[in-house]
């Protein structure tokens, strides 16, 4: 560092301290300033008088007038009535601007025990999770009583708001829906094939991919396709218009924004849901077909008639029956999980995970206790 | 060097599909001066506000700040450049996930190497510049008011002592009272900080209480550039409505008054 641009130096002469600035007291050299200035600072020692000499400062930011700010300060308070001299007026006015700077303690934040935090966290995790279950029930109730209110005055639903939903969560979900279970039959069918083969029991690979198609795979997988496309993108909305305000300006002006908002949507989703699981089987069971006949050189007509065989009607209800509550049980999480959302963009990513996650979670639990609900009817 | 302008925009033309917003704009903005920009909503201010710092693309034209044109600028000079404005977008724009303190240390936090003790004090002392105090530093954006998110994009704005800020619409939504506070505030830190201000607004008051100079944007070109004096003897039929309207009128009354 050259001598006329060195920041700070001291000179120490009969009990006084005197320094000299220089160079740019800016913030790119903040950091350099900072380690002489809380030297300088050190440097007290038994000094009585000190002095800082601006004169040779080219560059004069709000950095540098905190970081002489801070030293005149440390001085003060160790005794000492320092004087700033040579400095231009207009820099002097940016240094009485700091002079008002308060820098009042924050208090730290208090380090709790580990275990103590461990056990409040569970506590609080399990506490979270009956007051999911509270508000996923609020919201079933809030859509039931909606629903009710609508009914009586049919004119007041929201028709076009539904047809729009309608069009986005089935009709444009029809192709990738078709191409998932496509892919899944085919798959289930290769593996049956390959495994029954060892036994020369090819043809129980076709009432296997009837089965576990109609009556679970299809209607699963069509859920868990929705949770994450329609399921979502209802969490972020919802979100995004509290974040806004909207859900508010609705409530204001009279609507009730479950019956506006949320309603049409989730009776979309349990409409919406049979109709994907009927195409999505059809579209399984065809891969399948497609499979046996290729792989495990099954003739199509050996296939159809096999299937027939191997099926019954009530495998297909049995599927379809479930279809309408797991598009319930979605709707119901996203839309919740939407009006959770708070300000900042953070809460809306993070509800948005959480719709997905526990829609998907809550499908998969619902389609068991239906499995055992029909195997105690019989079906 | 004192008379070379900060920014210098020359025949600007800025638009959107087949329709032309800014038709051959040229502006030039002094060192050291407040600088309004009026003109009718959707007129393009804040069109010609983010072609200046980049976020849309021109058609034509040369735009140079600080000596630097964004379009031959390397990504280096970019960089330093953009260290070198401030800019505080009208809703505030703060970043939603951080504090006030962070989302006035992050500008520090990416551009300089200090210890996070400096960053902690220079952080309240930029809040208390804009006046604000420690006891809003821990509070998240969703908890401010329009006001104060509006001082704190300032303080962020003003985190790396920037020599030019971008103010699009300052003033609105606040209250009068709360905007006449953050036009003292603007013209306090203008002459403490030696800024030059580029200003967006519809404020008269903000025009008349704060502003060096005023250009007048209509039919996507600069119409009328000066004091409140040039605007009022301006022939331009959008400029005559807005500054001899009924609000505008009210002001002209004042400044005649002062004047005599």
């Amino acid at each position: 560092m050259a001598s006329d641009s060195a920041l700070l130096t001291a000179k120490f002469e009969d009990g006084r301290l005197e320094l000299a600035a220089g160079g740019s007291w800016t913030a790119p050299h903040a950091a350099e300033i900072e380690a002489l200035v809380d030297r300088a600072a050190a440097d007290l020692g038994r000094a009585k008088a000190v002095s800082i000499d601006m004169r040779g400062v080219r560059e004069f930011d709000t950095f540098g007038a905190w970081l002489l700010e801070r030293l005149t300060r440390q001085w003060r308070s160790a005794g000492a009535s320092p004087v700033v001299v040579g400095m231009p007026e207009h820099d002097r006015t940016l240094l009485k601007e700091m002079s008002g700077v308060n820098l009042e303690p924050v208090a730290p934040p208090a380090q709790p025990n580990p275990i103590v935090s461990a056990l409040a966290a569970l506590g609080s995790g399990v506490a979270g999770f009956g007051r999911d279950l509270g508000t996923f029930a609020n919201m079933l109730g809030a859509i039931g009583v909606a629903a009710v209110r609508v009914l009586a005055r049919p004119r007041e639903f929201r028709f076009t708001s539904a047809v729009n939903q309608l069009d986005r969560v089935c009709w444009q979900a029809v192709p990738i829906i078709l191409l998932i279970t496509f892919l899944i039959g085919a798959i289930i069918a290769q593996q049956g094939i390959f495994h029954f083969r060892k036994f020369g029991a090819e043809m129980y690979a076709v009432d296997l991919v009837g089965i576990l198609i109609l009556r679970e795979v299809g209607v699963l997988i069509v859920a868990i396709m929705v949770a994450g496309r329609s399921g979502s993108s209802y969490t972020a909305e919802l979100g995004s218009m509290m974040m806004r305000e909207e859900v508010d300006a609705l409530r204001t002006m009279g609507f009730d924004p479950v019956e506006v908002l949320i309603l049409p949507r989730v009776l979309v989703l349990i409409i919406a849901l049979p109709v994907l699981t009927f195409l999505g089987s059809m579209a399984a069971l065809y891969g399948g077909g497609l499979v046996a006949w290729l792989y495990g050189g099954m003739s199509p007509e050996i296939y159809i008639s096999r299937l027939e065989e191997a099926i019954s009607l009530t495998h297909f209800k049995v599927g379809m029956v479930k279809a309408p509550f797991m598009g319930l049980v979605i709707g119901v999480v996203a839309c919740a999980e939407g009006l959770l959302v708070k300000g900042s963009a953070e809460s809306l990513g993070l509800q948005t995970t959480a719709s997905v996650v526990k829609s998907i979670f809550l499908v998969i639990v619902l389609d068991g206790l239906f499995a055992i609900f029909f195997a105690s009817i019989g079906m | 060097m004192k008379d070379k302008p900060v920014i210098s925009i020359k025949d600007l033309v800025v638009g959107f599909g087949d329709q032309t917003v800014l038709d051959h704009l040229s502006l030039d903005v002094r060192k050291g001066e407040i600088l309004g920009v009026v003109g009718k909503s959707g007129g393009g201010k804040s069109v010609l506000l983010r072609t200046i710092i980049g976020l849309l693309p021109k058609w034509h034209g040369k735009i140079e700040v600080l000596g630097t044109d964004l379009d031959n600028a390397t990504e280096q000079e970019r960089r330093a450049l953009e260290r070198r404005w401030g800019v505080l977008f009208q809703q505030g724009a703060l970043f939603s996930s951080l504090t006030v303190r962070q989302n006035v240390q992050f500008p520090m936090r990416e551009n300089l190497e200090i210890s996070q003790r400096l960053m902690d004090e220079m952080a309240l002392a930029k809040l208390d510049m804009v006046g604000l105090t420690p006891v809003d530093a821990d509070k998240y954006p969703a908890e401010l008011s329009g006001g104060m998110t509006k001082r704190v994009a300032l303080a962020r704005a003003l985190a790396l002592d920037p020599e030019i800020v971008f103010l699009d619409e300052p003033t609105s939504g606040l209250d009068p009272i709360a905007a006449g506070d953050f036009d003292a505030l603007i013209k306090t830190l203008q002459g403490t900080l030696g800024l030059t201000v580029y200003m967006n607004t519809h404020d008269l008051e903000s025009l008349y209480a704060v502003c060096d100079r005023i250009a007048a944007l209509a039919d996507g070109r600069i119409v009328a550039l000066g004091s409140m004096e040039t605007m009022l003897e301006c022939t331009h039929p959008w400029v005559q409505t807005y500054f001899q309207g009924k609000r505008g009128g009210m002001l002209t009354k004042r400044i005649g008054q002062l004047v005599d």
